[in-house]
């Protein structure tokens, strides 16, 4: 099997495929969550390797791809302006918003510049005392604290040339909101391993028990996957809807508290729109009224900016699970990577990119499989 | 930007009130905030994520994990040092 030797060890890998073969008897549909998932998932094959019966759904794990038109074109706005240096991670700069992206505003001769972390922003700060430095802090949970930290230092150090334009989404409410969907097709959630290193798993036994639905804290790696799903398929043949977690190497019931309580200092819940999905309820983090000063939306006025999205992209549907990406009419033809209609085209760990990359290159999958 | 990445604590001093650490990511170095992870010394490892260590993990999955990110070619690209990363 092409696929099988790909994966760390093959052998622990067979075992689990098996194992997980012989418990299936019925059809199930199972949505991971986290965007590195997606990757290791399609680019394993896991997907093709697995029983007939188990369709994975790929959810709306990547942060990048969920991120509002409207909060593009704020940042845009604010990184064409010639008193600012604007940083953010990498992914973000292909993101395209109403017109352009911040790739257009940077080769436009915006300072656009990709940073590692929310400190290296900080350090540009510092260096650039005459510059008014913005970082744009997008990210699940995992990222968060990272991103409030850098706001904490930014306070104790006084500075006043540092602010964040912030967009965070949040996991919990996303799987409420799936899961209570009338359309809803998903039997059980692999929850994202690194969002719950940070958070903890305690926000996840309410929704088991509100939606009776399996919810199994997942790692991303192939072999993590396969152990989530193996967990996953034993609970929904067995007939039980549980919290279990198959990442506890890294992921403790209670989380990083340090972290959690930062978060909480720096950061309020919000109500948050999801590009393609549209607005769920407590579904964010914004900058809390104690650090509003820091807040780019503020300093720079670009709070109204708002902005329709696209008819042609149905990236809702399959951040959803109702549409494989390359059923949507535009897939690899309109919309690529290279120009991407939808944010899920975007990045490699959104579901259209992830299939565009290693699905459609690999097109007669079968006779790789033998 | 997603994932986070598992290294080793080679060295920890203190940076104006900030733990701060150089973990080599199999052959890459970075500097790395400890304020999450106050218990954690010089050795141990530690999951990574832009910048900021969020849990310690042991040496044998660290190891699992950083072979799969070379297998994958993205090692580079998670900690930022890839081509596109031109700060
Ligand atoms: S293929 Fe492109 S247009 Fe279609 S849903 Fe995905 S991102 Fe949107």
């Amino acid at each position: 099997m092409k696929f099988l030797d790909e994966f760390n060890d093959p052998e622990i890998a067979k075992q689990l495929f098996a194992q997980i073969a012989e418990m299936t008897t019925r059809p199930w549909a199972i949505m991971e969550v986290c965007g590195g998932q997606t990757y290791s998932i399609i680019r394993n094959g896991i997907d093709q390797l697995l029983p007939d019966e188990i369709e994975l759904i790929h959810g709306p794990g990547c942060p990048v791809c969920v991120t509002p038109l409207g909060t593009i074109d704020k940042a845009l706005e604010i990184a064409a302006r010639p008193d600012v240096i604007f940083t953010s991670f990498g992914d973000m700069l292909r993101v395209p918003g109403s017109d352009e992206d911040l790739f257009g505003v940077k080769s436009g001769g915006g300072d656009v510049r990709i940073v590692y972390s929310p400190l290296d922003a900080v350090k540009i700060a510092e260096e650039n005392p005459d510059k008014q430095v913005v970082f744009f802090a997008i990210g699940f949970e995992t990222t968060a604290p990272a991103n409030a930290m850098s706001l904490q230092v930014a306070k104790r150090r006084g500075m006043d040339n540092y602010s964040m334009l912030a967009s965070h989404v949040l996991v919990p409410p996303a799987i409420d909101t799936i899961a209570s969907s009338p359309n809803n097709r998903v039997d059980g959630f692999l929850a994202a391993g690194h969002v719950c290193s940070v958070m903890g798993t305690w926000q996840y036994g309410p929704l088991v028990e509100k939606h009776q639905v399996p919810i199994v804290v997942t790692g991303f790696e192939p072999l993590d996957v396969l152990e989530g799903l193996r967990r996953m398929i034993s609970q929904l043949e067995r007939g039980v809807a549980e919290l279990d977690n198959a990442y506890a190497r890294v992921v403790v019931e209670e989380g990083n508290l340090p972290a959690q309580e930062l978060i909480a200092d720096v950061f309020e819940v919000c109500d948050r729109q999801w590009r393609g999905i549209g607005e769920i309820p407590q579904s964010g983090w914004r900058i809390s009224p104690a650090f509003r000063e820091f807040d780019a939306e503020y300093r720079f006025g670009v709070g109204d900016i708002d902005a329709p999205e696209s008819p042609l992209c149905r990236s809702g549907e399959v951040l959803q699970g109702l549409l494989k990406p390359n059923q949507c009419e535009a897939f690899g033809k309109e919309c690529t990577p290279r120009t991407p209609l939808g944010a899920t085209m975007v990045s490699s760990e959104g579901a259209c990119g992830a299939y565009y990359q290693y699905r459609r290159l690999e097109v007669p999958v079968e006779v790789g499989r033998g | 930007m997603c994932l986070a990445v598992p290294g080793r604590i080679t060295e920890i001093r203190d940076d104006r009130g900030t733990r701060m650490a150089t973990i080599d990511f199999d052959g890459i170095r970075k500097d790395v905030c400890l304020d999450f992870v106050p218990e954690i010394e010089v050795g141990d490892y530690a999951i990574v994520h832009v910048g900021f260590a969020i849990s310690r993990v042991d040496e044998e999955s660290a190891m699992e994990s950083l072979r799969l990110f070379r297998t994958m070619g993205t090692l580079e690209e998670e900690l930022g040092v890839g081509p596109e990363a031109a700060s």
